[in-house]
């Protein structure tokens, strides 16, 4: 469907006020029927262009709803992206103000840091794996800016794929040294392995998440720069948290990486 | 009828014998108003087993089964069960099993301990675990159950010889010291597909300490792990069901893969 720029606009106004506020709302597709995946990233881009203007940094990339954990747990079908700004990084071993986020889930990733920049169409796991400089443990922080976690997919699009905080940590090590596909993991929450999976989880191969974004973004004429840290997605399902909860990913031979909710 | 009274036990082991031979599931011992203890199915275990052995069968191990905390929280139990490994169970790399043998087959995608030195429990350790370890290898457990539609409360897993069916060790093998067994990254795929992923932690915590928990459990029954036996750890992921024409593959981070097909 056609949104004018106002519309874009204002709906753009209404997310990020619903995630600076910490305040839930409803899917703006109940407002906007026909509002399609075209729309969703039109509303994201407008988005992170208000938050650049006010001088925040883009510090990164997110593949969003890559494995099929994932996907069952929100009910889509279809991989997203999203763009990570400088605020919502955490320190490995930090705390994540539960206050400031709605009802905040981690789910346990693997973020890749480019040294050559990618450019799509056609992108594919040997280019990505090509220009990678090296692979670290990541927990992000999901929090979906949406009334009960509830979305269709061009609505969790349009709030920039549920991004909200992430943690960076662990060792970093270059790819030619790992097997992503059966790299192994645990999740912890408060002590009690919460979940389990290896790398396969995430579209057959991380390296294809990176792949998925930087061909979505050829469609805007646009890549990645080298530099570009990018989060590949949730091996397994999230955890929801509270204040008081400590989270710990152990990630095999990259070691491991955590944080607390205050 | 007492629950202990051994002509009970001895006619519920050699009903579930019968129902593996025939192929043809028998209702949940649990649900036949017998009182039966977890002892108790222990001794229906060793019942039905005994045929198979009295038959040419010898036992090549053991399997540590109910290792996950979902399957615990489903069998409403706080500790792993066991079961025994016999010769006419073991499959390898690349076979064809015929499902026919089968009744209602899932695949577990474990690690599979070859011990190298008798481990007798109690006070077996982690650290003892690996050091009696010769190799561990990738490794499908296929889990079958003798009792109708898999509707079994621990009493009837136990007693069915915990579910076992066949088993498939993988053509790799590596010192455990070579490896992080809590880490070590398991990916299943069925015809192709990524059905299920998981990391040795599923079990118990560390594979190890699946075995460590066998070792100090039947210690005290006089049963010791053998050099030479075959000790399955654990699920390391959900059950995937399977049918005739499937090809399985399973592979752990740093160790190697299993693949096998039913016909």
């Amino acid at each position: 469907m056609t949104l004018s720029p106002e519309q874009t606009a204002e709906l753009a106004e209404y997310l990020e006020n619903a995630e600076l506020n910490a305040k839930a709302v409803p899917q703006i597709s109940l407002r906007h029927p026909g509002i399609t995946e075209a729309n969703g990233y039109a509303i994201q881009h407008e988005i992170r262009r208000r938050k650049t203007a006010r001088g925040t940094q883009i510090v990164g990339m997110k593949a969003g709803l890559t494995s099929r954990a994932k996907m069952r747990q929100v009910g889509v079908e279809n991989p997203s992206y999203g763009f990570l700004a400088d605020y919502f990084a955490v320190p490995d071993g930090g705390e994540i103000e539960r206050a400031r986020l709605i009802h905040p889930r981690v789910e346990p990733e693997i973020a890749f840091v480019l040294k050559k920049p990618l450019r799509g169409p056609g992108c594919h796991i040997g280019a990505v794996l090509a220009a990678t400089e090296f692979v670290m443990p990541a927990l992000e922080i999901i929090d979906s800016r949406y009334e009960n976690f509830k979305f269709d997919f061009a609505s969790v699009v349009a709030d920039n794929s549920s991004s909200s905080r992430f943690v960076l940590g662990g060792r970093a090590r270059p790819v030619e040294e790992l097997d992503l596909r059966t790299l192994g993991m645990v999740l912890e929450h408060n002590g009690k392995p919460f979940s389990f999976g290896a790398g396969a989880a995430v579209l057959g191969h991380p390296a294809l998440a990176v792949a998925l974004v930087v061909n979505l973004l050829a469609r805007r004429d646009e890549g990645l720069e080298a530099g570009t840290m990018i989060l590949t997605g949730g091996i397994t399902e999230a955890v929801a948290c509270q204040a008081g909860d400590h989270v710990c990913l152990r990630m095999q031979d990259l070691g491991s990486v955590s944080a607390r909710f205050v | 009828m007492s629950a202990s009274s051994s002509d009970l036990i001895d006619a519920l082991g050699d009903e579930l014998h019968a129902a593996l031979v025939a192929r043809s599931p028998v209702a949940p011992l649990t649900s036949r108003g017998h009182e039966l203890s977890i002892e108790d199915a222990y001794r229906i275990q060793e019942r039905m087993l005994r045929h198979r052995l009295a038959a040419g069968s010898s036992i090549v191990g053991k399997k540590v089964g109910a290792t996950s905390r979902a399957v615990q929280t489903l069998l409403g139990v706080n500790q792993p069960d066991f079961g025994l490994l016999l010769s006419d169970m073991i499959y390898n790399e690349g076979d064809v099993i015929p499902i026919s043998r089968l009744i209602q087959p899932k695949a577990e995608g474990e690690i599979a301990f070859i011990m190298k030195r008798d481990l007798t429990g109690p006070g077996v350790t982690v650290a003892d675990v690996i050091a009696a370890t010769e190799a561990v290898m990738p490794c499908f457990e296929i889990v079958d159950s003798r009792i109708q539609d898999w509707k079994i409360k621990i009493q009837d897993t136990v007693a069915d010889n915990a579910s076992c069916g066949v088993f498939v060790l993988g053509g790799a093998a590596l010192d455990p010291r070579k490896l992080d067994l809590a880490l070590c990254g398991m990916v299943l795929e069925k015809n192709g597909d990524v059905v299920a992923t998981g990391a040795g932690a599923a079990a118990l915590g560390h594979p190890a300490n699946a075995v460590a928990w066998l070792a100090n459990t039947l210690g005290p029954l006089g049963i010791s792990l053998k050099a030479g036996e075959v000790v399955l750890s654990g699920s390391l992921a959900t059950l995937i069901p399977i049918a005739a024409g499937d090809h399985l593959s399973m592979t752990i981070g740093g160790l190697g893969s299993c693949s096998v097909r039913f016909a």
